[in-house]
């Protein structure tokens, strides 16, 4: 059974203009007998942030392939942008698709293409725009991650750090208003990985991209919560972010399939549950 | 026991199920839009082009291995200047198409397989459905294309060259006169044999990429997983060859002969 959630408190007293942007109800996924996802419930505000914690296994992953509609659930409804797609077809899910970004483990970076190429490569394959105006906003979007010298290099000259920030790069090139990150900073070292962090921040609050961002990395999910972006003259900085804006960032923490927790970073650190206590040591 | 038969009956099916929906999947794809044309070209030059050299070495030895086999059995019916009548006939109907079709499945088969094994492995194809893109019009269309099309050219190719290598043979090593060699390979070849030989290679090209694709796309387990998805694509795709060949042979000689 889930854990009743704060955010559908939250969710009733708000503004009836401000719907969820994803909304999961009861959802469930098994792959012969083991048991990925149990009556998982969550909702997700524009603009706001969801942070999926839990141990390998635990299903994270699974929910955002699930929102993607790579796989379907075996029961519960998932909504995005307002709009059922646990019952959609594959031609219907691409127009679902085309407002969603996802931030791949490992980058998933096509190799055969170049930088360029995998960055603007919904642009060009799926879109009408003219080949000039993808190649501004290749530049742009690689430039706000800072590696516009590496547009013309193939993924294998990239180190790990950089894939994934050109993964992220190719996410947002198309200005979804929704960025899944999955795992986006497992394997990278502490430098890397709080570069990468960064652009997450700086992703959500210039671009006012609703994220969803799964990781067992504590230091990683406790950062993009506690931290905002704010432009200061030409350059950004990341500061700690005023308890408003924290709590825009809400965890979960599932466990074996089910949801252990949901609420912000202080009444995670704050919660006596043995799991978590271990969890978070 | 009956379990393991269970398991095993239960999967081949699954495999044959999969296979026919890839194949629903593509042909609607060759058909409907988006199309992507330029992905095609790129594979009608990987396929087509790519193979030339393979297909120019075995089409070469054989036709010349099968004048020195051959001369050897004619010349004790004083036969030798037939010699050029069975190359043609042997190299259009059976070992052209065969032996072109061996070559593709162990070179394009095993690529397919190990290129979009190493996709599925490593991500890249959900990437690609998360951008909006269909794997199978992306990925399979083309390549099933180039193997459909590219497949009977190479085959004319290695026909034509291992023709010429018999002939090389002949002059040189069993004394033939040339024009009674090329006198005896025209002779040799009937309308039918030429239909035969162009109709299967369209079979075989067809059947090989599709395996390859296949096998790709479903690849588990990591890179030990896209090891596997190679040499299963080339198995059976070589299988498939001998066997799609005796079918499409058996077929053919009732319709044409």
């Amino acid at each position: 059974m889930s854990v009743e959630t704060s955010s559908a408190a939250a969710v009733a007293g708000r503004d009836p203009s401000e719907q969820p942007v994803i909304s999961l109800d009861k959802v469930s996924l098994a792959f012969d007998d083991k048991v990925v996802l149990k009556d998982v419930s969550f909702t997700l505000l524009p603009g706001h942030t969801k942070i999926i914690l839990g141990a390998s296994g635990s299903g994270k992953s699974t929910i955002l392939k699930l929102l993607l509609g790579l796989w379907k659930p075996d029961g519960g409804t998932i909504s995005v942008n307002g709009e059922r797609i646990d019952n959609m077809s594959e031609l219907q899910l691409m127009k679902v698709r085309a407002d969603i970004g996802m931030v791949f483990q490992e980058g998933a970076l096509f190799d055969s293409l170049t930088v360029a190429e995998n960055v603007g490569y919904k642009l060009y394959e799926e879109t009408d725009m003219p080949l000039d105006d993808v190649r501004r906003r290749v530049e742009e979007v690689l430039g706000f991650i800072g590696l516009a010298q590496y547009i013309d290099r193939g993924p294998s000259e990239l180190s790990g750090g950089q894939r994934r920030r050109v993964a992220i790069a190719r996410a947002m090139a198309a200005k979804p208003r929704i960025l899944l990150y999955d795992e986006a900073t497992t394997g990278l070292d502490p430098i890397t990985a709080v570069t990468v962090d960064e652009e997450v921040i700086k992703l959500r609050d210039f671009e006012g991209v609703t994220s969803i961002v799964v990781t067992h990395q504590l230091r990683d999910a406790f950062y993009v919560a506690t931290h905002e972006a704010i432009r200061d003259g030409d350059r950004v900085r990341i500061t700690q972010a005023d308890e408003q804006k924290a709590d825009e960032a809400e965890f979960i923490m599932l466990k074996d399939g089910l949801v252990a927790f949901e609420g912000n970073a202080s009444e995670l650190r704050a919660s006596n549950d043995p799991y978590l206590k271990t969890f978070l040591s | 026991m009956l379990e393991l038969a269970d398991t095993w009956l239960k999967s081949g099916i699954l495999e044959v199920q999969e296979y026919v929906r890839l194949q629903v999947a593509t042909l609607r794809g060759c058909v409907s839009r988006p199309f992507y044309f330029r992905d095609v070209v790129e594979q009608f030059e990987q396929i087509g082009i790519g193979s030339l050299t393979v297909v120019l070495l075995t089409g070469f030895f054989t036709g010349a291995v099968l004048v020195l086999q051959t001369g050897i059995t004619l010349d004790q019916f004083g036969a030798r200047p037939f010699v050029g009548r069975i190359v043609s006939a042997t190299m259009v109907k059976e070992l052209g198409p065969v032996l072109t079709g061996l070559m593709l499945a162990g070179r394009v088969g095993s690529g397919i397989a190990a290129e979009l094994g190493s996709m599925v492995v490593t991500d890249q194809i959900n990437a690609l459905r998360a951008l909006g893109t269909d794997p199978i019009r992306k990925l399979v269309v083309p390549r099933v294309l180039a193997g459909f099309f590219m497949a009977p050219v190479l085959t004319i190719i290695a026909n034509t060259v291992g023709i010429i290598g018999g002939w090389i043979m002949a002059v040189f090593q069993l004394r033939v006169a040339s024009s009674l060699y090329w006198t005896s390979v025209t002779e040799g070849l009937y309308l039918e044999d030429a239909w035969m030989g162009l109709i299967k290679p369209f079979c075989l090209g067809y059947v090989i990429v599709t395996i390859g694709c296949h096998v790709g796309l479903r690849t588990k387990g990591g890179t030990q997983g896209v090891g596997r998805a190679t040499t299963n694509a080339v198995v059976a795709s070589s299988v498939a060859v001998i066997a799609v060949d005796f079918f499409v042979t058996r077929l053919l000689i009732t319709l044409l002969y």
